[in-house]
């Protein structure tokens, strides 16, 4: 929005609605995705199904990854230090994730010289952006605007379609996001057939939609250092960050199925009992 | 209506009751309130919307009371309820999930009105009441969608608002108006939020006049016969229909409850958890699943204007339904035709509701076509004929004679088996 406020203005949103109506189909134009879309293989994630808890370890780890390797260009803007030791996340003690807070320079201000300051991080911040706005990032990234990492495991899926979507709501899958996530870590490739970048700086990937990503590949086997035993391999790197992605997108899933698990069991109980009743008072009348 | 209040108070009961009769009002409606014996499980429905719009407006007020209406700062407001408030995860996937199973409520409640022929005499007003709780369900829903302020529910808006730019002449002053401005922005924003807030309170409105007509005129039934002898052919509302509507309730809820805790986004959109951004469009642009179905019509037509119109035609030919069907019987039940050329319908319209959910290339626009086709036709072309040309099932004399087996001149394959309400 602020970008359209100060330089676009209305006659470029006007053109965008324009352009989105077109989109739309009103005028029969198809609305086609920037290209072909390969669907990602569906990983095991242990926070998957009516039980699914995030594995605590795995969170660390993913983590760890962020904080060596994405923090300097994705932002983690919505999630704050404190979320670190709260339920149903990495498992952090309080004083670990004061210890990561304080890791983290923060601005604050004005003081009474009216100067905006830096200090270490509190609990209550949030983790600060590597860049202070989107033009900074993008003239850093060659153009490019690294996303925000707070809720991109679910503003990321692909089409399940038909007659997959139907399954998904009794088998529960909502891991669109990490798959996709964990396929584009893994996607890096030599273009098919020899083909060219739309334009320089773009990167071949089987799954990014169109298959041209302006991120080169962010990560090589070995780069980040496990200490618990974990294969150190560019395959479970994918699985560690898009779980903490997960979690960084929905923070209360463990506190969610525990209350789903309740709430159902109580209307199984109540609803047999309705019935029960329903069907002793109707008796007399049938 | 027979059958009315035995309500007798006494003491201070009875001096208010001389005053304000309220509680022999609920008294009539709810406990003595005569209800056809012989309904089944679809009769259920208007509970469980009942139901549907109170929990709408319980969270919806609650989640204002932490929502921001400002562009900078809805979409953060709304993570801010996800994350920070508490339960405020539980608040707002209940309203958003909430916001389809009031839809699944009323189409399945829609539906069943279809089937038993609902909207015949006497109840067209009943019927015509539904249609403008529909309506205003629709706008309500489409700008709550609009209010988290992500990537669909800023190009939903702006698809959907500019639609009215068709109409001739006024359109692109219409468009401006509607707006406040010259495009989807901050006043589209707190307007959308301020009628999101006043609609609900409408349709409550419209549901009362809706449950008076209803029990002015007496709830249809399977047979669609009327009700003759009430001593044999009803039972008092409570206890009867009171705990069958519960039972009925407690299921729905536990349906309503697996996609709140275990796919709460399932029926959303993944593209809506990316805040608005009016310089990138979404590859594609979907309203959500209940609206499809008149996406569909409204693209199936190569004219903007012809589909706007075409669109709202869709819901404009409900009004008019009491009137386009012929038939003097009411129910499905003893309408062999009706029966196959309502599950055509039927078939028809989640065909639809597929295709406003596929892009609008090839074969799907030749599709789209025929199947909007079909939707009108259905209505002004099959319905007035049939009621004439059908050659139906004999019609029991009564309720009683259909659900207490006397079957009378009726051949016994005729009548369906008896509905039982167990």
């Amino acid at each position: 929005m602020t970008m359209a406020n100060t330089t676009i203005g209305r006659a470029g949103r006007a053109l965008a609605a324009a352009a989105a109506l077109g989109l739309a189909g009103l005028s029969a134009a198809p609305a086609q995705a920037a290209g072909e879309t390969v669907k990602p293989p569906a990983q095991s994630w242990s926070f998957s199904g009516p039980f699914g808890k995030y594995d605590a370890g795995q969170l660390q780890r993913g983590f760890k990854i962020y904080s060596e390797v994405c923090a300097s260009c994705h932002a983690l803007s919505l999630v704050a230090f404190r979320n670190l030791h709260e339920y149903g996340g990495p498992g952090f003690t309080e004083d670990q994730a004061r210890a990561i807070a304080e890791d983290h320079k923060v601005q604050d201000g004005p003081n009474d010289a009216g100067e905006m300051f830096e200090r270490p991080g509190r609990l209550s911040d949030r983790f600060p952006k590597p860049f202070p706005n989107e033009n900074a990032a993008r003239a850093a990234n060659g153009g490019a605007y690294p996303p925000d990492f707070s809720l991109l495991a679910k503003a990321r899926t692909y089409e399940r379609g038909f007659p997959t979507f139907l399954f998904d709501i009794v088998t529960q899958y909502q891991e669109q996001g990490p798959d996709y996530i964990h396929a584009l870590l893994t996607g890096y490739a030599e273009p098919k057939h020899g083909e060219k970048p739309p334009r320089p700086g773009l990167h071949y990937n089987t799954y990014f939609p169109g298959h041209w990503i302006a991120m080169a590949q962010p990560i090589q086997d070995g780069q980040v250092e496990y200490t618990d035993g974990t294969p150190a391999t560019v395959d479970q790197y994918g699985k560690d960050i898009a779980a903490f992605m997960m979690w960084a997108a929905e923070p209360h899933m463990a506190a969610r199925k525990g209350t789903g698990m309740v709430v159902l069991i109580f209307l199984l109980i109540f609803g047999a009992l309705l019935y029960f009743t329903k069907r002793r008072v109707w008796s007399a009348v049938h | 209506m027979q059958g009315h209040s035995t309500y007798q108070p006494k003491g201070v009961a009875k001096w208010f009751e001389d005053r304000l009769p309220i509680v022999g009002l609920i008294h009539s409606s709810a406990v003595a309130y005569p209800v056809p014996r012989n309904l089944n499980y679809f009769w259920t429905f208007g509970g469980i919307l009942t139901f549907m719009l109170v929990a709408q407006i319980l969270t919806g007020v609650v989640l204002a009371m932490h929502y921001t209406p400002e562009t900078t700062k809805a979409f953060l407001s709304v993570e801010k309820i996800m994350r920070d408030v508490n339960y405020g995860w539980l608040l707002r996937y209940l309203h958003a999930n909430g916001a389809s199973m009031f839809f699944i409520a009323v189409y399945i409640h829609i539906f069943r009105g279809l089937y038993y022929g609902s909207y015949k005499a006497p109840r067209e007003v009943l019927w015509i009441l539904g249609v403008l709780i529909f309506l205003l369900m629709m706008a309500t829903a489409f700008m709550g969608y609009v209010l988290p302020w992500g990537q669909m529910s800023f190009w939903g808006a702006t698809v959907i608002t500019n639609l009215f730019s068709a109409l001739p002449g006024v359109g692109t002053a219409i468009v401006t108006w509607l707006w406040g401005g010259f495009s989807v922005d901050n006043p589209t924003l707190n307007r959308f939020f301020a009628l999101h807030y006043l609609l609900p309170f409408m349709i409550a409105g419209i549901v009362g006049l809706h449950i008076w007509a209803l029990h002015h005129v007496g709830q249809n039934n399977p047979t669609g016969v009327e009700v003759k002898d009430f001593r044999k052919e009803t039972v008092p509302f409570t206890p009867y229909a009171t705990l069958k509507d519960a039972f009925a309730l407690v299921c729905f809820i536990a349906f309503f409850s697996w996609f709140v805790f275990y796919t709460p986004n399932y029926l959303g959109h993944a593209d809506n958890y990316i805040e608005a951004n009016p310089l990138v469009t979404p590859a594609h642009i979907v309203p959500e699943w209940y609206f499809l179905p008149f996406y569909a019509i409204l693209r199936a037509i190569p004219s903007k204007l012809g589909g706007v119109l075409m669109m709202f035609g869709a819901i404009a030919v409900l009004f008019i339904l009491p009137w386009l069907d012929t038939s003097k019987v009411r129910s499905a039940k003893y309408r062999p035709m009706f029966q196959i050329f309502f599950w055509i319908f039927a078939a028809n319209a989640v065909l639809l509701g597929w295709l406003g959910s596929r892009p609008a290339v090839e074969p799907y626009v030749t599709i789209s076509r025929f199947s909007t086709f079909w939707y009108f036709f259905h209505f002004l072309v099959i319905l007035p004929v049939l009621g004439l040309t059908e050659k139906t099932r004999p019609v029991p004399n009564s309720i009683a004679d259909s659900v207490l087996g006397g079957a009378p001149a009726t051949p016994a394959s005729a009548v369906a088996a008896p509905e039982r309400n167990g």
